[in-house]
């Protein structure tokens, strides 16, 4: 049981540090000096020095890296070039806004395509299950940074029931959720059918339904119970989708989170943030997908743990 | 869903989105030819709705938004094409390479392609962009870096379970030499499903170059992509709602079709897409 556990622990950790060091690599193997990308090419040769003696620029690679990694251990994430503060306690401001969106958008488009996928595999082949699959194919096609405006546009300029942008209440989040929602929904109900499907094939729903249950209970008792895991595994998986959508959801909407504050990073090439927003959603989406694998094995009655 | 009996199945189902996938197509190669003038600066033509004479209206400076859009279709176009063929020759190579090589090669391809998978959707690629700067080249190096990892774990995938079939075994008891065994023995069986993943591919990438312009991370000004067409429309959204319109519908009607024709892709090629 325990080896099991490590060894998801010890790829996981694998996988972070390369994360890491590949976030590292971002900014020190791209062509081009960030020094002089930061200050122009105007900027005099002593400015640059001091930029550059500042950042540590001017050790070698190696040592560079290895300073990082400590620090990092140690959750120092540098400090802003712009602000001129600990880039940990921007990041604290900014992580409640992301994490408040992606739950909303979560929740949202779980509601959404829980039962239209349920529904387009019990009725497989159906108008039903074309409609589902249609209207699914219509969400996944149109992209966030056209349905947000549009929503502005329309609920915001038009009919002045949402604030237009910005995080002031729970009107604010309306249109930020669906926007994001809206397309994970889509995405969403596809896997949810198939993984439907799947089940309904198996012996034990034949079995159930011979035994006389009803349809309503062979789907929600027998089938969505043994495809809920699968699903987990999915939504975890979509994560990485909602992540990084946010970001660009966060832009449209000026929403105060993570993914905002990445955009305005790069803009203002402060590269330590831009370093420390990738990390944190990435390691974000490690973790949960790391968490839902265990949860997977832990629950699924089929896999024993530690008995190989 | 339809046979496999002769090339072109039956049913309507596969008209539409070919058609409209062709005039994507033939407008984006022959765009350069056309009689389009994308910057010309119109001043009293400023903002006006679609009519007589402009179809889909100008935008904030006057500016053709047809004309655009015809061009931005052509930028789509590029980046789209270019970014999966490089993406899926890439991984194909690193995904074939560590399925067929095994060992330690296998286990660190796979460990890297891990961390690359790491990295939620479209996050690395905007990170990248801005790093690189603007600009087309260094959109489709971005989408690429990226982009090349589902390609790999597919073909890894593929090829693992292909060879050990009897006709591997038999070619290299024939002393047929590693790479010839896999591009000539296995790649061709694996195909199919990487033709729908690159399918999709495209209308990933479409979306994403849209979506890294509309944050100023793609194509720069004057020049004019769908994305940066939404962006710079954004602020008349009011008065001039076209702006918006207009190339979001480009976007999404590009990306259905692609989508659509993936779909029947599939079904016909019968392969079961993994997530």
């Amino acid at each position: 049981m325990f080896s099991l556990l490590l060894s998801r622990f010890g790829s996981a950790l694998l996988v972070v540090l390369g994360v890491c060091t590949l976030v590292f690599l971002l900014i020190h193997l791209v062509p081009g000096d960030p020094v002089e990308a930061m200050l122009g090419e105007s900027a005099q040769p002593a400015d640059r020095e001091e930029l550059r003696a500042a950042l540590g620029l001017d050790r070698p690679v190696s040592e560079q890296y290895l300073d990082y990694l400590g620090r990092l251990v140690r959750l120092d994430l540098g400090e802003s070039f712009q602000d001129r503060r600990p880039v940990r306690s921007i990041l604290g401001e900014r992580l409640p806004a992301t994490l408040e969106l992606a739950a909303a958008a979560l929740g949202l488009a779980l509601v959404l395509a829980l039962p239209l996928g349920v529904l387009a595999a019990r009725h497989r082949g159906s108008r039903l299950d074309a409609g589902a699959m249609g209207l699914s194919l219509v969400g996944v096609s149109i992209p966030n940074f056209w349905l947000g405006p549009l929503l502005i546009m329309t609920f915001s300029l038009w009919l002045g029931w949402t604030p237009v942008s910005g995080r002031e209440g729970l009107g604010s989040l309306v249109l930020p959720a669906i926007t994001l929602g809206t397309g994970m929904a889509a995405i969403l109900a596809r896997m949810v059918r198939g993984s439907v499907l799947e089940v309904l094939g198996e012996d034990y729903v034949r079995t159930a339904r011979a035994k006389g249950l009803s349809e309503g209970r062979v789907l929600w008792g027998h089938a969505l119970r043994n495809a809920w895991l699968p699903i987990l595994t999915l939504i975890g998986m979509q994560l990485g989708g909602l992540l990084g959508g946010a970001v660009i959801t966060e832009t449209v909407f000026a929403w105060p989170g993570v993914g905002s504050l990445l955009v305005e990073a790069i803009q203002s090439r402060d590269y330590p943030v831009v370093q420390a927003c990738v990390l944190l959603v990435s390691l974000t989406y490690v973790l949960v997908n790391t968490l839902t694998d265990l949860v997977y094995t832990w629950v699924d009655p089929r896999i024993h743990w530690g008995s190989s | 869903m339809t046979g496999r009996a002769g090339w072109w199945p039956r049913g309507l189902g596969w008209m539409p989105p070919t058609a409209f996938l062709l005039l994507w197509i033939v407008v984006a190669l022959v765009g350069p030819w056309l009689p389009l003038t994308p910057n010309a600066v119109d001043l009293p033509a400023i903002l006006a709705g679609p009519g007589p004479g402009s179809l889909l209206g100008s935008d904030d400076l006057g500016r053709p938004v047809l004309d655009r859009l015809l061009v931005g279709a052509r930028i789509a176009f590029l980046v789209g094409f270019g970014v999966v063929a490089l993406s899926a020759l890439v991984g194909v190579l690193v995904g074939g390479i560590s399925a067929f090589a095994g060992g330690w090669v296998d286990l660190v391809l796979v460990r890297l392609i891990d961390v690359f998978l790491a990295f939620p959707g479209i996050l690395l690629a905007i990170a990248l962009a801005g790093i690189l700067g603007p600009g087309i080249d260094n959109l489709i190096i971005a989408l690429s870096v990226t982009g090349w990892v589902g390609y790999a774990r597919l073909t890894r995938a593929q090829i693992l379970a292909l060879k050990e079939r009897d006709h591997v075994t038999a070619a290299r008891a024939l002393g047929v030499g590693p790479g010839r065994i896999l591009f000539r023995h296995l790649l061709p069986l694996a195909l199919a499903p990487l033709i729908v993943e690159a399918t999709f591919g495209i209308a990933g990438v479409v979306v994403a170059e849209a979506g890294l312009s509309f944050l100023g991370l793609g194509v720069q000004p004057p020049q004019a992509s769908w994305g940066s067409m939404i962006r710079d429309g954004v602020s008349y959204m009011l008065v001039a709602p076209h702006l918006v319109i207009a190339p979001g519908v480009a976007i999404a009607w590009v990306v259905f079709s692609v989508n659509l024709l993936g779909d029947r892709l599939r079904d016909w090629l019968d392969v079961r897409h993994p997530g």
